[in-house]
């Protein structure tokens, strides 16, 4: 069972004061930004320095402990703006609202973020406070982890590394589009062609009181497991890269379904602790699996996206792309957490 | 009509406040359970932002004294935890209003407002093993002492809460991140419900002892 926990465990972490940890993140994470963001005052978010009047604005957010998601991806053709909780905890109303106001150039802000309860209920809360004051506010709320409910009830769906290429896509529609409803639309339909499942090895502690959050047995682990450890859909011995990869990329093809001839852009996300080499051995076997299936890679991303402290697993990703995010995801997008150079296309 | 003028409210709510921070190693277990195990360093986190509002401020009203409880969860818990707490305590407040005193029908009006705004907020029922398993039959529980005096009506809302709270280890969660559990959440309690009943035990046990030692009432 998850709640029984091996003997205590103090796993090392690089802190300071625990209790500082976040705040002291942000001071880091604005700093990496060599002045293209900046915190707001007395609260936890943060703003690209530069934003155009009339811009439709991307807000995102979440709990922290995640990085480099969520604060890590604003930046140039990428969010505008990120409201940060504590750890694993949805920011408050009073943190999004802030941001709202910081962001707002009159042409509506899009709250973009995974769908959990406690994000939902304070996102909610601030986009009701902002909609007060005259703000526009639309949200989409992001939920690629098919582990985590059935096909058909997509919407009941957590969020999890899906959020990187949605936000992306998101970042480069709202530096073209002028309008709220035509950046809503892209971020629908990016979201609507993202599936997503993890693997969980071993979970990852929380900064301040050294708990693990979930356990599992020494030589187990748990397929679809979600990034704080909500159960996933099998627990079983761990196995081969290979095994591993093909099994859970059977449950992503099927889910959306993926079929011959489709373009996909592919993420492999470590979840904290796992390594390139080994996220290079899953993208190894996963355009082995594609390429037999005739499904072609538009692009590939790997690496530490959406983790959750030195939890030991990964997660795949793929989002089905259309002429439209192709374009999107082909330009280039420059944050701490994510930067591409873009590709020219003929 | 007998019933706690502000300062007498901010003791109960800070008693309230104080049981819960005194208790975050046992609802951090209790989340660690079936959620991601920050519920207890959340609500000590709120109940001292609570403890630093409603000791460095001037209010008119008991339901002052509720709304700024509201604010301060609200800004300062983050999670569900703190959308809920501070919704619960926001809308009381406002049902409250700007009566005097609170009274045991003033109270059950603001749980039963604090209840139904939190339903609205969170989509949680009965059943779906939430903080409204144990607010619910609180609400009604008050409700039903609503002309006993206030220690006895907050005594019996406490008690239903806490009767609450642990009935919900025999459900199964249905939302909020516990739902992906299933089954697996059977036995468990739920650590919204577990805080809520703490936090009302905290404060009938201040209101037992003010009572009748320091009555504020009004001819």
């Amino acid at each position: 069972m998850r709640v029984e926990k091996p003997e205590a465990r103090t796993p090392k972490k690089v802190l300071n004061n625990p209790k500082d940890a976040v705040a002291e993140m942000i001071d880091g994470l604005v700093l990496a930004s060599d002045g293209k963001t900046v915190k707001l005052d007395g609260v936890n978010a943060i703003v690209r320095t530069v934003i155009p009047a009339g811009k439709v604005t991307v807000l995102i957010g979440g709990g922290s402990g995640h990085e480099p998601l969520f604060h890590g991806f604003v930046g140039e053709n990428m969010a505008d703006g990120a409201a940060i909780g504590n750890i694993f905890a949805a920011p408050t109303p009073d943190i999004i609202l802030a941001a709202t106001r910081a962001l707002n150039r009159g042409a509506g802000v899009l709250y973009l973020y995974a769908n959990y309860a406690g994000d939902c209920m304070n996102f909610d809360i601030a986009a009701e406070m902002a909609g007060a004051e005259g703000i526009e506010v639309k949200t989409v709320l992001i939920h690629d982890d098919v582990a985590s409910a059935p096909k058909g009830q997509e919407n009941q769906r957590r969020g999890i590394a899906g959020d990187l290429p949605v936000i992306k896509m998101v970042g480069a529609a709202a530096a073209k589009y002028k309008t709220l409803a035509e950046v809503a639309r892209v971020a629908e339909k990016a979201r609507d062609n993202v599936r997503s499942m993890g693997v969980a090895l071993a979970a990852g502690s929380i900064p301040e009181t050294g708990e693990p959050t979930f356990t599992l047995p020494e030589d187990e682990i748990e397929i679809g497991m979600g990034v704080h450890g909500e159960p996933g859909v099998l627990r079983q011995k761990l196995t081969s890269a290979d095994a591993l990869t093909a099994q859970m990329l059977e449950r992503i093809l099927g889910d959306l379904p993926f079929q011959r001839g489709d373009e996909v852009a592919l993420l492999i996300n470590s979840l904290g602790a796992t390594t390139m080499l080994e996220c290079l051995l899953v993208n190894r076997k996963a355009r082995e699996v594609l390429d037999q299936l005739g499904i072609q890679v538009h692009g590939t991303d790997i690496g530490h996206y959406v983790t959750c402290q030195e939890m030991a697993g990964f997660s795949l990703t793929l989002m089905r792309l259309d002429s439209e995010l192709k374009g999107y995801f082909d330009l280039p997008a420059d944050s701490v957490g994510y930067r591409s150079a873009g590709r020219s296309r003929n | 009509m007998d019933g706690f003028d502000v300062s007498s409210t901010i003791a109960l709510i800070l008693e309230g406040a104080s049981l819960v921070a005194d208790s975050k190693d046992l609802l951090t277990k209790a989340d660690q359970a079936i959620g991601d195990g920050d519920h207890g360093i959340g609500t000590a986190r709120g109940c001292e932002a609570v403890r630093e509002k409603l000791t460095g401020g001037a209010f008119a009203s008991p339901g002052e004294v509720f709304q700024a409880t509201g604010q301060a969860m609200m800004a300062s818990v983050g999670g569900s935890s703190g959308a809920i707490f501070g919704t619960l305590f926001l809308a009381g407040g406002k049902k409250l209003g700007g009566a005097p005193l609170l009274t045991s029908e003033g109270f059950a009006d603001a749980l039963e407002e604090g209840l139904s705004a939190v339903q609205s907020r969170g989509k949680a029922k009965v059943g779906d093993k939430t903080l409204v398993d144990a607010l619910a039959p609180a609400a009604a529980a008050a409700r039903d002492r609503q002309i006993a005096a206030l220690p006895e009506c907050l005594q019996a809302a406490a008690q239903a809460a806490k009767t609450g709270a642990q009935r919900t280890t025999q459900l199964i969660a249905t939302l909020g991140r516990a739902k992906t559990l299933g089954e697996r959440s059977l036995g468990h309690i739920d650590p919204g419900a577990l805080s809520l009943s703490i936090w009302l035990a905290g404060m009938a046990v201040a209101a037992q002892n003010a009572w009748p030692f320091e009555p504020t009432s009004q001819p």
